[in-house]
């Protein structure tokens, strides 16, 4: 009968469409960051909500601060991370390897500005989640975008061992890449919780 | 097409010799095969169903009379809870998810889902999240010492969760079991969605996919959309309880009415997430048994998407009665109506697909039929609900519960039931006794119309939902004692049920490779499947593969 097969009109093999079974890892992905973004929407809508609302202070605009060092550090990795792909793309596993550790600095670097912004808010303004509306929804918002960078930073370590070890090549770059849409994911979240916390607050 | 005919000729081979419980029981435990994480989510499902349906039937002996003491208030309110709870999450989500699981690759010519592990991870993630709401029965000291669980209702809404109304950890194991079984829903939902985006066998373009497929496809990634906010809604319950957080704290300025929002913007569109493997299995049985292909393809997946997509656009019609704006309300009640319009081509469209074939009244088939007549009435009081006015009047009544046990049983139930007689001389290479299949769908049909038809009336007459007792004289005695006299008639038909999957399993008549004479993948292979399903991967020219390869002189591919 596979002599049918070839006689058949509208051949077979573009049949199904350019997705094929190598691509299963960015559908997955994509799939992941869908449900992710509307966690966060849910997050984002209880901040605009609540926006203003508080019983008590302190209001948004009297304690924050624009995070320009942790903006610059975030949105620069997503840069770097794009880079060291292309190097390992390339073939230059030694410049995958520094750009990919110059995105793991710049996110370590984002969370320590974040660790010095809660500790003055926590320590010198008495900000506390249980303080107020604002406190409730500022922390839990930005709490879990810190902690989705902190989950991201664990990976691209993961990665970075990876390939200090020698286990990572060229070949990997697709799964590589998986990975740093996951990294855009969180900058891109990043953006929003910019314009919905801090440019409102000022 | 030599590749079919391979897997047709290859017989199931199973060896007789016996093999240790241990073993099989481990073979289970760590396996990432699709049929057998499908087998065990229905499984599990099952178990759940015949649980919350015993808590059923102890409420509504309680109801049965006016005054009664069966059960308490405290014991009324947790059954009510778990029963709600347990139906929507450990019922109606495993059963999407099974044959989902068992189904999809098959028909899709795959060997697995995508990710075969997180499959794995996903249905235990959703036994364990079911096994930890029960363990609050025993874990939860509760208000009321020992032993108490969670007894907020199913949708728990605020303030009544807040540490000051909700005392002890049943409403935590509330939370954290549905949380932990979301995570592995969600888990499972992206697997699905990856499974039949890139994983279709050679031939099948989107347009030649099952409509089973689809509507499965079109639910999981409806699952993406508005399963993580119930997720974060509910780490901000678990915040407002253990962190002091205020987001449903109205003395802090927090609102109720948030959780409310939040809540039904899942809520809603699970109900639709329920009621489409429903629509899935339909268009499967239907066509097989009317001996026609599927009228209105193409309408068909249109509708799905259209009631996917305008099924996050209806939540607030569970909230007429908060007092939101008139403008709100008006846009919701459009919305509502909405839904019923591709709800309804759908209808139609089984219809014309029964209109002129040569129809077989095969069990599968007898509760597809009868799934049209009671879901149209379903959907009747669905659209009368949706008027504004009637709500204010009906929310919160018998009225309601007529409908959604309309939906969920006459439109969800009925078609699952049609499934497992469908699918399993597929699962089990046996055939479900016809007869006594005919005396479950026979007693149960009864006994569904007798509890579900007059229960609208006691909530018309204002009868509210959620009360444990009443007084005479109302004019809801004779209806409310109908309606428990409804759930013993059901019953016969559950026991039957039981009684016909374990004496097939022993000893049912050998079903063969396909029985129905089915036009899908899954039965061009052998009963039960091997673990990699086909030996070699099908390839497909049209709708109906089978067809074509049993007839040969008129394939489908010539017309399509």
């Amino acid at each position: 009968m596979s002599t049918a097969t070839a006689a058949v009109p509208g051949g077979l093999e573009e049949a199904t469409g350019p997705l094929g079974e190598d691509r299963k890892g960015r559908v997955g992905m994509a799939s992941l960051i869908i449900a992710e973004i509307s966690f966060f929407a849910v997050f984002i809508v209880a901040y605009l909500f609540y926006l203003g609302k508080s019983a008590t202070g302190p209001q948004p605009g009297e304690v924050l601060k624009t995070p320009v060092v942790a903006t610059i550090c975030l949105l620069a990795s997503s840069v770097t991370i794009a880079i060291a792909l292309r190097a390992l793309r390339a073939g230059s596993l030694g410049g995958f390897r520094l750009w990919w550790l110059a995105t793991i600095l710049l996110g370590a670097g984002f969370l320590v500005a974040t660790a010095l912004e809660w500790h003055e808010l926590i320590w010198e303004r008495g900000l506390t989640i249980a303080t107020n509306l604002f406190g409730t929804t500022f922390y839990s918002l930005v709490g879990f975008h810190a902690l989705h960078v902190t989950l991201g930073l664990c990976m691209l370590t993961f990665v970075l061992v990876a390939a200090l070890r020698g286990r990572l090549h060229p070949e990997d770059a697709e799964r590589t890449e998986i990975l740093s849409w996951y990294w855009h994911f969180v900058d891109a979240v990043w953006i929003a919780v910019f314009c919905v916390v801090y440019l409102t607050a000022r | 097409m030599a590749v079919l005919d391979r897997s047709l000729e290859s017989s199931p081979a199973e060896s007789s010799a016996r093999v240790p419980v241990g073993s099989i029981l481990h073979d289970w435990v760590v396996t990432a095969d699709h049929k057998k994480l499908g087998l065990m989510y229905i499984a599990s499902g099952l178990v759940f169903f015949l649980v919350a349906g015993v808590m059923a039937s102890m409420m509504r002996i309680q109801l049965a009379l006016p005054q009664n003491d069966f059960l308490g208030p405290n014991t009324f309110n947790r059954l009510m809870t778990m029963h709600g709870t347990t139906m929507v999450f450990f019922v109606g989500m495993p059963m999407f998810f099974g044959f989902a699981n068992y189904v999809v690759p098959l028909q899709i010519g795959a060997r697995d889902l995508a990710f075969p592990r997180l499959n794995a991870f996903g249905f235990w993630m959703f036994l364990f999240g079911g096994v930890l709401l029960y363990f609050s029965a025993l874990g939860s000291e509760g208000l009321y010492g020992a032993g108490s669980t969670p007894d907020v209702g199913w949708f728990a809404y605020a303030p009544l969760t807040s540490r000051t109304f909700s005392r002890g950890n049943a409403t935590d194991y509330w939370i954290l079991g549905i949380l932990l079984s979301s995570v592995g829903s969600t888990a499972t939902a992206i697997n699905l969605v990856t499974t039949v985006a890139t994983m279709r066998c050679p031939g099948m373009t989107l347009g030649r996919m099952p409509l089973f497929v689809w509507i499965l496809w079109v639910d999981a990634i409806l699952v993406l959309f508005v399963l993580s906010p119930l997720t974060a809604a509910q780490v901000m319950l678990l915040f407002d309880r253990f962190l002091g957080a205020h987001f449903f704290d109205t003395q802090a300025g927090g609102s109720a009415v948030l959780w409310q929002h939040f809540f039904w913007f899942f809520g809603h569109p699970e109900v639709y997430v329920l009621i489409l493997p429903a629509f899935a299995i339909a268009s499967e049985v239907i066509p097989v048994f009317s001996r026609k292909p599927l009228f209105g393809y193409p309408i068909m997946v249109a509708a799905t998407i259209c009631i996917g997509m305008i099924s996050m656009s209806v939540w607030v019609h569970h909230m007429f009665v908060v007092g939101l704006e008139p403008g709100a309300n008006t846009f919701f009640a459009a919305s509502t109506m909405a839904i019923a319009v591709p709800t309804g081509i759908k209808i139609f469209n089984w219809l014309g697909t029964m209109w002129g074939g040569r129809i077989r009244f095969r069990v599968p088939m007898l509760w597809c039929t009868a799934f049209l007549l009671e879901f149209v009435l379903a959907g009747l009081t669905g659209v009368i609900l949706a008027t504004v006015p009637i709500d204010w009047q009906l929310s919160d009544s018998y009225f309601v519960v007529a409908h959604f046990h309309f939906v969920l049983i006459g439109g969800l139930l009925f078609n699952i039931f049609a499934a497992i007689y469908y699918w399993f001389p597929k699962a089990t290479g046996r055939m479900l006794d016809e007869g006594l299949g005919r005396k479950h769908f026979f007693w149960f049909v009864l006994g569904f119309n007798l509890t579900f038809l007059p229960m609208h009336v006691p909530g018309l007459l204002g009868m509210p939902r959620r009360i444990y007792t009443y007084m005479p004289g109302r004019g809801w005695d004779a209806w409310n004692l109908v309606v428990t006299i409804g759930v013993a008639v059901q019953a016969i038909g559950i026991l039957y049920f039981l009684w016909n999957v374990i004496s097939s399993l022993r000893d049912g008549e050998p079903a063969g490779d396909d029985p129905w004479d089915g036009w899908t993948l899954e039965w061009a292979t052998t009963s039960p499947p091997p673990e990699y399903n086909f030996e070699e991967i099908p390839t497909v020219r049209s709708r109906r593969p089978l067809w074509d390869l049993k007839h040969p002189e008129d394939p489908d591919w010539r017309w399509e």
